[in-house]
């Protein structure tokens, strides 16, 4: 475990020169959702969603999205960055570092990078009054468990490609549409039957439903263990490849 | 443990292609140990092996007494690595890229600051301590990329290509300090294709080319066995160089016809410039220099350029 959390502390001294920005664009965003989605969308929504308000109901699926998005950006271009441009990966094999080190230390710092924006999010959907229930923090532990659901597959995949607009594909073919379809803006019940199994295989979708069950103060029924076990394969599953596929480019 | 490496019949297959194929190899401590040879010739495959980064096909690798197969982490965590590609961060600082690396081999933060103000002074870069890295000359990101591969106080640096495209300011620059490294009886590996660095930095070397030893020893035992105590360059006005290489025969051990000139190894460079001009030769120029370790490698590895 220390070896990563050296490799962890590279990446935060990298950090440590653009956190400013960083922090703030992940209060910025929370912030414009508030106002664009809850105030300006949400008049249209007059009826609300599933008995709550249009903002409440759908930021919890935003908070999700945003770890997701989070976990995405730091295994695309800052992983193929690691191992073409910077070529970071390849010196940290140079030193007593196991591949296992120097995956896990970037997945802990992406995760790091989720877990402040997503209690940016959190803080700044207290002050707006969206979250409805004290079990709201429970959303951290769902992000976590989400981003690396997504994060480590992805992972994975960039260590696979050999130039970035392989990226801009996985962006445009399988981030956006899950954004889109995974019950964050809508529910997905309005779906074609297709569509809404899609949004039931991939990741988002469940982490969305965990963290709605939190703000909205939903007691969970026994599917959210399913949930919770359903991302675990997917971040278990992504680990292994994405070690394989480390491997086989550090190790030759 | 007599070997810091030791190597016997150490191969590296990839798909398709043989990289070192079967190769003899002792580094004993203290000694700067070089690899020689033409791009392709499997340098730096061994070196990568060596690194504990790829692992062996075949054959037996031991690094500082144990297996890289199963010690890989234990052994890096003694090597200094200078790749032939630098791979510092240069969004980090001079110190920061030190600082960083050393924490990879659990150096409390505390001791990496001195060790990072002891090395940057010992590769000269204490005034860019505190600038970024990417607008640094290549000379000063290789010298900052030995620095790094000190950072963990190595029992063996390993240094691939150390001063390719440099110039030659810091070129020497490089060799005096890792001269300075060999006095203090670290151990050196390095490769490279510059035979003025083998001879300059080497006590022994090896010749490789297409993965296998062609050759080793001390540079100076090298060129006593495959090469002559001196040679003698003469250019004919000619465009044809080969015309004559018939009236030279007999001078020397051998004659080697370039399209540019002649070259003939012989025991006394001046003696037998006396017997061409005797024969009624008369050369454009004629030079007479020291065999030396570019001698022994064209030789040995050939004049057709490999890429």
């Amino acid at each position: 475990m220390a070896p990563s959390l050296y490799v962890m502390e590279y990446y935060l001294v990298n950090y440590r020169r653009t956190w400013r920005a960083s922090v703030l664009s992940s209060l910025v965003l929370p912030l414009l959702t508030m106002l664009g989605f809850g105030v300006g969308v949400g008049a249209y929504v007059t009826g609300g969603v599933e008995g709550v308000s249009y903002l409440q109901w759908m930021v919890p699926g935003l908070i999700a999205s945003t770890a997701v998005q989070g976990a995405i950006g730091e295994t695309t271009w800052p992983v193929i960055s690691s191992f073409q441009w910077v070529k970071n990966y390849f010196a940290q094999a140079a030193a007593p570092l196991r591949v296992a080190d120097i995956l896990g230390g970037h997945l802990v710092f992406m995760l790091f990078r989720v877990v402040t924006s997503v209690a940016a999010f959190l803080l700044v959907a207290a002050l707006f009054g969206a979250l409805r229930s004290p079990w709201s923090p429970a959303v951290l532990p769902i992000a976590v468990l989400l981003a690396l659901a997504a994060g480590a597959p992805v992972a994975a995949y960039t260590a696979s490609v050999s130039s970035d607009s392989y990226l801009a594909v996985l962006m445009r073919f399988a981030v956006l549409p899950m954004s889109l379809f995974s019950g964050v803006f809508f529910p997905v019940e309005s779906l074609p039957a297709v569509l809404r199994w899609i949004a039931y295989a991939l990741p988002l979708w469940h982490g969305v439903d965990l963290s709605r069950a939190a703000t909205l103060g939903l007691a969970p029924g026994p599917e959210a263990v399913w949930q919770v076990l359903y991302l675990m394969v997917w971040g278990v599953a992504g680990w292994f490849l994405a070690h394989w596929r480390y491997r086989s480019r550090l190790v030759i | 443990m007599n070997s810091l490496i030791h190597a016997r019949g150490l191969i590296k297959r990839f798909e398709g292609f043989t990289a070192v194929d079967g190769i003899d190899v002792d580094v004993r401590a203290g000694e700067a140990f070089g690899f020689l040879g033409p791009n392709g010739a499997g340098k730096s495959s061994t070196m990568r092996m060596i690194g504990c980064v790829s692992p062996p096909t075949d054959g037996v690798l031991e690094i500082l007494g144990m297996d890289p197969r199963r010690d890989g982490p234990r052994i890096r965590a003694r090597l200094g690595v200078c790749p032939q590609l630098d791979n510092l961060d240069p969004e980090l600082t001079v110190r920061e890229n030190l600082t960083t690396y050393a924490r990879f081999f659990g150096i409390p933060r505390k001791v990496a600051r001195a060790r990072a103000t002891e090395l940057l002074d010992f590769v000269r870069l204490s005034e860019r301590a505190d600038s970024k890295v990417e607008p640094l000359s290549g000379g000063m990101k290789r010298r900052l990329t030995i620095a790094r591969a000190l950072v963990n106080e190595p029992d063996l640096v390993l240094l691939d290509e150390p001063t390719t495209g440099l110039d030659p300011q810091a070129r020497h620059l490089v060799w005096e300090r890792l001269f300075r490294l060999k006095q203090q009886g670290v151990t050196l590996v390095l490769t490279t294709h510059y035979m003025d660095e083998a001879e300059q930095l080497c006590d022994r070397l090896v010749v490789m080319d297409g993965g296998r030893i062609v050759a080793q020893g001390s540079p100076r035992a090298l060129i006593e066995e495959h090469s002559t105590r001196e040679v003698v360059e003469l250019r004919f006005a000619t465009d044809d160089q080969g015309t004559y290489a018939e009236k030279l025969a007999g001078i020397g051990e051998r004659a080697e016809v370039l399209p540019d000139r002649i070259l003939l190894y012989v025991a006394d460079g001046d003696d037998a410039l006396a017997e061409v001009h005797r024969r009624s030769l008369s050369p454009a120029s004629a030079l007479v220099r020291r065999s030396s370790l570019e001698d022994v490698f064209l030789h040995l590895t050939g004049r057709t350029l490999v890429d």
